[in-house]
């Protein structure tokens, strides 16, 4: 080790005070937050498979699997049906490796030295949201592009499909929020993935994704009403192959504001209680 | 302004059925080195997490470089460095994205926080190593990152929490190079360690923690006075006079003690011992040994080392100490 002399830190302007006030001093951290995340991302691709591979998997499996016999033998029009809603699920379900990462940080001690820097407190967690973006875009890209090449089509337009993908990508930055709670509560991250799937697969699966709501029973009925992935995959439906959009949009964009409302300070909470 | 750059008292902390902290005062006068010592689970860690904002305790006030920890978190955050038992960096980072990105988050420019790790990555010999991702570091290089991290920011008080635990002795030199440095160029250190070689090489003050509290605050020489006293040690050129060293030695001995060979285990033979009051013994011991006619090739006084002091101190009961310690912390 050299002897070279560091020079000792310049004293200009107040070191109190974050760099153009607070909410500037936020929005700067969580950017280089989340350019580490985005970072990590590049540098272990394969940890994408669960919004590449998988989705494309799942989409194959159940469109010629039940495609036959559900849509009185019409495949394509099965997948036109389906696609919107595998899009939705894996959405929901892409949230999940994120709060296995951010257990996983928090275990090696990564988050110790955040914690002892002057960001804000939620700095750390909304920077890895953030950089979900990413995943989020690339499940809608891959499902989109992966269909198109099994005969899905957009039926509406540009316009439309693109604002399924922005709404998709919105709604996958507020779901992820259980996640991230979770993340913080759980001991190891095998636990985020055990308790998200027990959280997740009821509301992917008992929804509007794989068969109309009305052939279901009564009760099945009274959940899909209630789960928020139904609005959604309705809305994706309207935009990316025609039917009602605004009242599904409606509900979708509750239940998102009401994820945020609940989950966020769920999440900060706890992440401010993980010693 | 107070002198001293570390205060905390009374602090408390329990975790379920462990009282990790029972009341621990701790001082740090600035510009010096902090030994805190104790065994595993003595409550080094979580001191060290208190004061680093990391941690609210239960009870307590601590304040870091005039500010109060539990008041005043971000203004304490900008003015220490931590480097965790664990080498907390991003293994999937390079050593000049680790180090950015820490200089970011400490409101440094994009471009001063480059210049900033790229100073401290040749500081630290990882110039070569800048652009590989940290899991491809060795663990001493893996720490010397960790703790090029905590100085990313100029802190005026570096937290230190076992630093060396798990590196070999050359490496372990080179990080006491380091914090040495950093004391010349007015930084305060708190260190915790299990090394009683490494206390007594860095430390200007040590406490011993056990069970969650104080049982001593001193420097090491200090502590050394405490527990043992002064060893008189002499070796005859000639082993055969060893017999007549003893007789000379005896005569200085301490009240109630007398001299003896050296026997401990790996010590070479041929020296003889003797517990001392104090330096003066050597005016007597000298001309008396010339008179006897004992050449020797070695005559020396020491302090106990801080191994027996330790010892002494943590196997005692540390209640009895306690009531010593609140005097002098």
């Amino acid at each position: 080790m050299t002897t070279l002399d560091i020079p000792v830190r310049p004293i200009t302007g107040d070191i109190d005070r974050p760099r153009g006030g607070p909410v500037a001093a936020l929005a700067r951290h969580s950017v280089a937050l989340a350019r580490r995340s985005l970072i990590k991302t590049v540098r272990t691709p394969e940890a994408l498979i669960d919004v590449t591979l998988q989705p494309v998997i799942f989409l194959l499996l159940f469109t010629y699997l039940f495609g036959g016999a559900i849509a009185g033998g019409d495949r394509h029009a099965y997948l036109q049906f389906l696609l919107p809603g595998m899009l939705a699920q894996s959405l929901a379900m892409g949230g999940i490796a994120l709060g296995q990462n951010l257990n996983a940080d928090i275990e090696k001690g990564v988050f110790d030295r955040f914690r002892s820097l002057p960001v804000a407190r939620s700095a750390p967690l909304v920077g890895a949201v953030a950089a979900d973006i990413v995943r989020y875009l690339t499940v809608c890209l891959v499902m989109l592009g992966f269909g198109t090449v099994m005969g899905f089509r957009v039926e509406t337009g540009f316009v439309p499909a693109v604002a399924a993908v922005a709404l998709s990508i919105a709604f996958g930055l507020c779901f992820c929020w259980i996640s991230v709670w979770v993340g913080m509560l759980v001991r190891t991250s095998g636990a985020v993935q055990g308790v998200m799937f027990l959280l997740v697969f009821p509301l992917a699966f008992g929804s509007n994704v794989f068969v109309a709501t009305n052939t279901l029973p009564g009760w099945l009925q009274a959940f899909v009403h209630v789960n928020p992935i139904t609005p959604l995959v309705a809305t994706i439906r309207g935009l990316l192959v025609g039917g009602p959009v605004a009242g599904h949009l409606m509900a979708t964009l509750a239940w998102m504001a009401g994820l945020l409302l609940v989950f966020v300070p769920l999440a900060l909470r706890a992440y401010a209680r993980r010693a | 302004m107070s002198d001293l750059v570390v205060r905390a008292e009374g602090l408390r902390k329990r975790f379920g059925k462990t009282q990790a902290l029972d009341g621990v005062d701790l001082a740090m006068r600035r510009g010096t080195v902090l030994g805190v010592l104790g065994p595993n689970g003595a409550g080094k860690t979580t001191a060290v997490r208190v004061l680093a904002t990391l941690l609210r305790p239960d009870e307590g006030t601590a304040e870091v470089a005039g500010i109060d920890v539990l008041r005043q978190p971000q203004r304490v955050r900008r003015r220490i460095g931590l480097t965790g038992q664990y080498a907390s960096v991003d293994e999937d980072l390079t050593g000049t994205q680790n180090l950015v990105l820490i200089g970011q988050l400490l409101d440094l420019t994009t471009s001063d926080a480059k210049k900033r790790a790229a100073e401290l990555l040749e500081w630290f010999d990882l110039a070569e190593a800048a652009g590989r991702q940290a899991k491809t570091y060795s663990g001493g290089m893996r720490r010397r990152l960790d703790l090029a991290a905590s100085l990313v920011g100029h802190p005026e008080v570096i937290f230190l929490d076992e630093p060396t635990t798990g590196l070999d002795p050359a490496k372990r030199e080179d990080m006491w190079g380091v914090v040495r440095t950093q004391v010349t160029q007015g930084a305060s250190v708190l260190l915790t360690t299990q090394y009683l070689e490494e206390a007594d090489a860095l430390a200007d003050e040590i406490v011993v923690i056990n069970q969650g509290r104080v049982i001593a605050h001193d420097s090491p020489d200090g502590l050394k006075r405490r527990v043992g006293g002064l060893t008189l040690r002499v070796r005859p050129a000639d082993p055969s006079r060893v017999p007549d060293a003893l007789r000379v030695l005896d005569a200085v001995a301490a009240q109630g003690t007398s001299a003896s060979a050296d026997t401990a285990a790996g010590a070479r033979p041929g020296a003889v011992s003797v517990p001392v009051t104090d330096d003066y013994v050597l005016d007597e011991a000298v001309p008396a040994l010339r008179r006897a006619g004992v050449e020797v090739t070695e005559l020396a006084l020491h302090l106990p080392s801080l191994d027996e002091v330790f010892h002494a101190l943590t196997e005692g009961a540390p209640q009895a100490n306690q009531q010593k310690e609140d005097e002098l912390v």
